[in-house]
């Protein structure tokens, strides 16, 4: 039995508002589970429109967005929302975090909004706060005076492991991650990369990297660059 | 509910501005009450000045400056009732007792009234209340006086005490009948109503003092002394009102009738609680005022309080973008701006409420001892519970401000968070 695709997009086409340009337009792409793939991109070119609609924040204007063989633009609002917190962990590029809770509250958050991640992290009998402090561990955040710092005190790089975690708690099947790189120094970049993927490996997520940064290629098992993939209508092509 | 726990900690993160928030709705809202439960005591010290008479009777005026002068001792009566019209009424075979009220005279600013011993006997106030004496008795010599509680301790004076009374109701009168001074020989005890600030004295006590008087003056070179008064005839010629108490109440109309149809002397016979009501409706103007004005007070506070929500939206514009993308939905976000709201106006409610409290307690005795007004330590009223269900509500409303424009943003914004 072959396995569903991660993610399949057919005849994609996504504009903000009627009156401004199309951003997207698709034709077919797919990634497999498991999969770790770098999407190239320059700035404003579209990568984090993409992942909205991935997301199902947004909602394609035509075509076709599956995300672990569901057709999420077909689901209601309430659903499309819960399948995310079910299926999908986020890092975004800067302030992740929830500058009001504690670095554990960060991390168990999407455990408040999904109860099928609060099952898997809890599946081996474990607490949430003992999951949450594994994958810090994990993530080089042993330290027990880190994870009691107000996370506004935390390093970008500290920061980004935070939201890591986070993304990680509860093993959502696909881990997106939109430049969370670019606010780090090159060689944390590659500690920080390497620490994601052998989360995600654990974990048998599939890894989407979005970033406008070509050195970082090299390291995922596939990378394209979105401009092979997307041809809008008014755009440069 | 997760949303509320995060609301209550967003707060939390922002207490110093969220604390202020408070203050400001908390003191309103203990304004608010404060000046509802001042109204409510004041409406009701007003309404138990006078309390078991069935009509007052005087000269033919206006019936709101007929219980001024008869009851609150306030200005003076346009004219007198003659003594046999008095005579009269008080024969009624309808009227159970009669309280002659003798009018004019003062004591360093304090009214002097005649009477007669019935006063004591039959006068009502609040609910249905007698007169009971602090320190002595009731007069029973012609030259007696019974003071008022707080004549008494204004003045410092004691039962035994001699005083001179002065003719008109002036603080500068500068003729007094000082060849006749009065012996305390009573105080009453505290009423909260105006018989504290009265002396009372025996009608022919009131006569004594003008024997010698004509039109208003002391006739030279016919002095008579105290006790050559107490020779003369002392019934009074005229006295100013009377207070009515009749044998049934279903004969008040009847006798006020026959009153006002008095053909010998234009009378006036009011209802005592009737003309009270009127009294108030007047002063009701400036009572509506002050509450409005408080009203205002609170609205200032609420809208201080979304001011401040509107202010800090734009900076929490990531955070929503974050719980958006974490699962939240566009409804969890409303909720979690109007939750801080709801949770802010049902706190600050609340310690409006507590502070009220606190002020009744440390207040309590001063107002008392200063105005004559006992404010009750009581649960709140059904109408303090619907004002301050009705300052919950707006808060909630008004929170649904920031809330619905917190909707949305995140609506708009979807995950792209801009820095
Ligand atoms: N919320 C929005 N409303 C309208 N236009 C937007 C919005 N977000 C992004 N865009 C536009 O869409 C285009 C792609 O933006 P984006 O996906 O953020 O690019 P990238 O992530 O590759 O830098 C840009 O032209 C940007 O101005
Ligand atoms: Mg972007």
């Amino acid at each position: 039995m072959p396995q569903i695709p991660a993610i399949q997009l057919r005849d994609l086409h996504f504009e903000w508002r009627s009156d401004l340009p199309e951003v997207l337009h698709i034709p077919k792409f797919e990634v497999t589970r498991g999969e770790r793939i770098f999407i190239r991109g320059a700035s404003g070119s579209g990568k984090s429109t993409l992942l909205s609609l991935l997301a199902g924040v947004n909602l394609p204007t035509r075509g076709e967005v599956k995300v672990l063989g569901e057709t999420i633009n077909r689901l209601s609002g309430s659903r499309r929302d819960h399948f995310r917190s079910d299926h999908i962990g986020f890092i975004f590029q800067l302030f992740n975090l929830i500058p009001y809770l504690s670095v554990l509250e960060n991390v168990t958050l999407p455990c408040r909004f999904s109860q099928k991640r609060k099952q898997k992290a809890t599946r081996s009998g474990k607490s949430l706060i003992d999951e949450a402090t594994r994958l810090l561990a994990h993530l080089d955040m042993a330290d027990d005076t880190l994870i009691h710092r107000p996370v506004t005190e935390l390093s970008v790089g500290q920061q980004q492991r935070v939201a890591t975690a986070r993304a990680l708690i509860g093993a959502p099947e696909i881990v997106i991650a939109d430049e969370p790189t670019s606010a780090l120094d090159s060689d944390m970049r590659q500690a920080f990369i390497r620490l994601l993927f052998q989360e995600c490996e654990e974990t048998s997520s599939t890894l989407l990297f979005v970033s406008h940064d070509r050195q970082l290629e090299s390291l995922f098992g596939r990378h394209i660059a979105l401009d092979e993939i997307n041809r809008p209508a008014q755009g440069d092509h | 509910m997760a949303i509320i726990s995060l609301a209550l900690k967003s707060l939390l993160n922002r207490r110093f501005t969220a604390s202020l928030i408070l203050v400001s709705i908390a003191l309103s809202v203990s304004l608010l009450l404060g000046v509802e439960r001042l109204r409510v005591e004041s409406r009701n010290s007003f309404a138990n000045t006078i309390s078991g008479t069935d009509l007052v009777v005087g000269a033919r005026s206006g019936a709101i400056n007929l219980l001024l002068y008869s009851v609150f001792r306030i200005g003076d009566a346009t004219n007198n009732i003659s003594w046999n019209s008095y005579k009269k009424f008080s024969e009624n075979r309808m009227v159970a007792w009669t309280i002659p009220i003798s009018l004019g005279d003062s004591h360093r600013s304090f009214r002097v009234m005649g009477t007669n011993r019935d006063y004591f006997q039959y006068y009502r106030y609040a609910q249905k209340r007698s007169l009971t004496f602090h320190q002595g008795q009731p007069f029973d010599q012609v030259y007696h006086a019974v003071l008022g509680y707080e004549v008494a301790q204004q003045l410092n004076y004691r039962v035994g005490q001699k005083i001179i009374i002065a003719h008109g109701a002036g603080k500068t009168s500068f003729t007094h009948h000082d060849d006749k001074p009065f012996e305390v020989v009573g105080i009453l005890s505290p009423t909260g109503t105006p018989v504290d600030r009265t002396i009372h004295v025996l009608l022919q006590g009131i006569e004594a003092i003008h024997k010698d008087w004509v039109a208003g003056r002391q006739v030279a070179g016919r002095k008579i002394s105290a006790e050559e008064a107490l020779q003369k005839d002392l019934t009074p010629k005229a006295i100013t009102a009377f207070l009515v108490g009749l044998k049934s109440k279903i004969a008040t109309f009847k006798v006020q009738r026959e009153v006002n149809n008095y053909r010998k002397e234009p009378l006036l016979a009011i209802l005592p609680g009737v003309a009270l009501q009127q009294l108030w409706d007047l002063m009701g103007v400036a009572e509506n005022a002050l509450l409005m004005v408080t009203v205002l007070v609170v609205a200032v506070g609420l809208i201080g309080m979304l001011t401040v929500m509107l202010a800090g939206l734009n900076e929490r514009r990531r955070e929503m973008a974050i719980l958006r993308s974490l699962g939240a939905r566009p409804g969890h976000i409303l909720l979690l701006v109007t939750g801080e709201s709801m949770v802010l106006s049902l706190v600050g409610v609340t310690i409006g409420l507590l502070l009220l409290y606190g002020s009744l307690l440390l207040t309590q005795p001063f107002v008392e001892s200063q105005y004559g007004l006992y404010l009750p330590i009581t649960l709140p009223s059904l109408r303090e519970w619907f004002m301050l269900g009705l300052v919950g509500t707006s808060g909630l409303l008004i929170g649904l401000i920031p809330g619905y424009r917190a909707y949305r943003y995140s609506l708009a914004d979807g995950m792209s968070i801009r820095i």
